[in-house]
């Protein structure tokens, strides 16, 4: 009954801070989510480096604004396409090679790019946590009546929203997009028809990697601390997100970034005594959700064949 | 007759190892000993995930959660009663197990059995899954275990971990603890049992289809695997003397991971032979950690977590060009051994038989 008890005693003001924090911490998780999904969409593998892609991303947008000092805006067009060429580069180098290998070495292999990154980050960069560049615009409070609001905590959500629309039209309305979920659909008579698959691959993995970049910058200026574990908690739990909400698609992963989002902060903001396990909350709905809808919530039905 | 011979020739093997590990525990230092206690211990954690990986094909990453459920029941039960009250200083530990003192083997059981009611547990809903989300769910798992280990502060010490752990640092009783494992999961593997997970492996449907009851046979490999991972963790444990959570952090199962990819997924001589070689790389990578001056010129490559760099890379660049491993799905025989003995160059020309 604590529940109600906090419930009842927080005041209107604390309610609505905590939603904004929860939409905006969901707004992130979606944003990662869709790397995962796109990617699991067409080549059916976890792309277990996706979280220090975004680690990777934060550092990148440190040595733009505090080493290098360009001017925040051009950073970050930067770091966009940086990160989108490291995802490429991931790909080449990792997956390309095993793409008709079993499906457990292309998981290792992931793996293994994933602890690369780490290990890497850790060696040029060093284990110390960096402070992310302030960015004064960005990272201010707003007061809105009684409620204190960063600026970033209503920006993020906007982004979030516009990114997916542009998505969705890329998806849904150009050629790229159509050759995207023809390779989704059927790999080998996608190739049949004429489709490059590895341009297909690269683009999606581009893709992925710019909307990583973005919610990293996001993540940064929300959450300052960069080291080179970063991405690995936000990874997994992106790859949750788009699981629960049926990997593969795009909705489905914003939708899920979204319920863990939202979840984590209420458990935090309303059991306190609970948020010790707060990073357990998203494993929990996973198997939850697999157990009763192995497909997630909105994936469609697959039969197996023999 | 030659089964006999075989026996016989395993039994001196045994014994000859024994012997070394005699050896080492009394004529040598203590670096090299613990190195050697590394390696046995594993061994005992990579045949563990071997089990579910490689031969019953499940790609579970949950060796490092059940590793900490052996390591803290090894921690929680052999210290001391009496230097407990300044192990958990920041809060006294729970009246129920506060006086329940046991014996290294005992805690080693204990833990080992903690860990298989757990994968008991997590394993009705977790083996449903397949490839991907399996790997994603159990390592949720293991992470939950650890979050779960840092929070319940009056059993485990939370954050601050244990320390005071009696040290272990006799080779012969973690050679004994290697051998039974390597023992029980080589008569394992060639019951029945053995032969329905390696079927598991190759094909779930058609499996099915033979009779096979998939849920049952994937339920006593998990639990199996959990068990040993459990003893090898508790025996780690004892090595280090003290147990923090973070310690199994779940990058320690990609340590694990590398040993059965190198050895041979599904080849228990070559989770052997991979431990041995991953352990005794590690501690050779050292090297690069520290700075090195070459003709007298300082190379500015050599600094701290250079190791882990090149140890990823290898890792990747074994999946990318040695898939197979050393052993692949083969294992070391004697008959093949005594067939090479007789005729060194036959093996050139026998290479594509071999291979099927």
């Amino acid at each position: 009954m604590e529940f109600f008890e906090a419930f009842v005693n927080m005041s209107g003001g604390s309610f609505a801070q905590h939603m904004v924090n929860g939409i905006s911490l969901g707004s992130l998780y979606a944003m990662i989510a869709i790397g995962y999904t796109m990617v699991y969409g067409i080549l059916l593998m976890i792309n277990f480096a996706h979280g220090d892609i975004v680690m990777m991303a934060c550092y990148f947008t440190f040595f733009g604004i505090s080493v290098f000092h360009i001017p925040w805006y051009l950073t970050f067009i930067l770091v966009i396409i940086t990160t989108a060429l490291l995802g490429v580069v991931i790909e080449r180098a990792a997956y390309r090679p095993l793409r008709d290998a079993p499906k457990n070495s292309v998981l290792i292999s992931a793996i293994g790019a994933s602890f690369l990154l780490e290990n890497l980050a850790n060696y040029l960069f060093s284990g110390r946590p960096l402070r992310f560049p302030n960015i004064e615009v960005l990272s201010q409070n707003l007061s809105l009546g009684s409620v204190q609001i960063q600026a970033i905590s209503l920006f993020i959500p906007v982004v979030t929203i516009v990114c997916l629309m542009i998505l969705l039209h890329i998806v849904n309305n150009t050629k790229i997009g159509m050759s995207m979920r023809a390779v989704s659909k059927d790999y080998e008579i996608a190739r049949v028809m004429g489709i490059n698959i590895d341009n297909v691959i690269s683009i999606t993995f581009a893709i992925g990697s710019a909307l990583a970049a973005i919610g990293a910058i996001m993540w940064g200026i929300r959450y300052p601390g960069i080291t080179p574990m970063l991405g690995v908690m936000p990874g997994l739990k992106c790859f949750i997100a788009a699981v629960i909400g049926g990997v593969g698609n795009i909705k489905g992963a914003v939708l899920g970034g979204f319920i863990l989002g939202l979840g984590e902060i209420i458990i935090v903001a309303f059991f306190p005594q609970l948020s010790g396990y707060r990073d357990a909350f998203a494993f929990i709905v996973l198997i939850v959700i697999l157990f009763y809808k192995p497909t997630g919530l909105l994936g469609e039905k697959t039969t197996e064949k023999v | 007759m030659a089964k006999k011979r075989n026996l016989i020739l395993t039994v001196i093997l045994l014994a000859g190892l024994f012997g070394l590990a005699w050896y080492i525990n009394f004529e040598t230092d203590s670096y090299l000993r613990r190195i050697v206690n590394l390696c046995m211990v594993y061994a005992i954690i990579g045949l563990s995930m071997n089990l579910t990986n490689g031969f019953t094909g499940q790609f579970s990453l949950g060796q490092a959660g059940f590793m900490a459920i052996g390591a803290y029941a090894v921690g929680i039960f052999t210290v001391p009663v009496s230097l407990r009250p300044s192990v958990f200083y920041a809060a006294p530990m729970h009246p129920a197990i506060a006086d329940i003192h046991m014996p290294l083997w005992l805690a080693l059981i204990v833990g080992g059995l903690c860990a298989a009611l757990v994968a008991f547990l997590i394993g009705a809903p977790v083996l449903r899954l397949r490839g991907d989300y399996l790997a994603v769910a159990t390592l949720g798992f293991s992470e939950i275990i650890r979050i779960v280990i840092t929070n319940a502060q009056t059993i485990t010490n939370g954050a601050l971990g244990i320390k005071d752990i009696p040290p272990l640092n006799d080779v012969r009783y973690i050679f004994a603890f290697t051998a039974a494992v390597f023992i029980f999961i080589t008569a394992l593997i060639n019951t029945s049992y053995g032969r329905a997970f390696k079927a598991i492996r190759e094909d779930e449907i058609a499996a099915e289809a033979m009779g096979i009851d998939l849920f049952k046979h994937k339920s006593l490999a998990f639990m199996l695997s959990a068990f040993f991972a459990g003893i090898g963790g508790g025996l780690y444990a004892a090595l280090l003397g003290t147990v923090d959570p973070k310690n199994f952090l779940f990058t320690l199962t990609y340590n694990f991971l590398l040993i059965i990819v190198l050895g041979g997924m599904g080849s228990i001589t070559g989770s052997m032979i991979g431990s041995i070689l991953v352990t005794a790389g590690l501690e050779f990578l050292r090297i690069f950690d520290e700075p090195l001056e070459l003709f007298g010129v300082a190379i500015p490559l050599f600094r701290p977590g250079f190791r882990m760099v090149i140890f990823s890379v290898l890792l990747m660049a074994l999946v990318l060009f040695w898939r197979r491993g050393i052993m692949g799905t083969r294992e070391f025989t004697w008959d093949k051994t005594i067939a090479f003995c007789k005729n060194p160059f036959g093996i050139f020309g026998r290479k594509g038989v071999d291979k099927a």
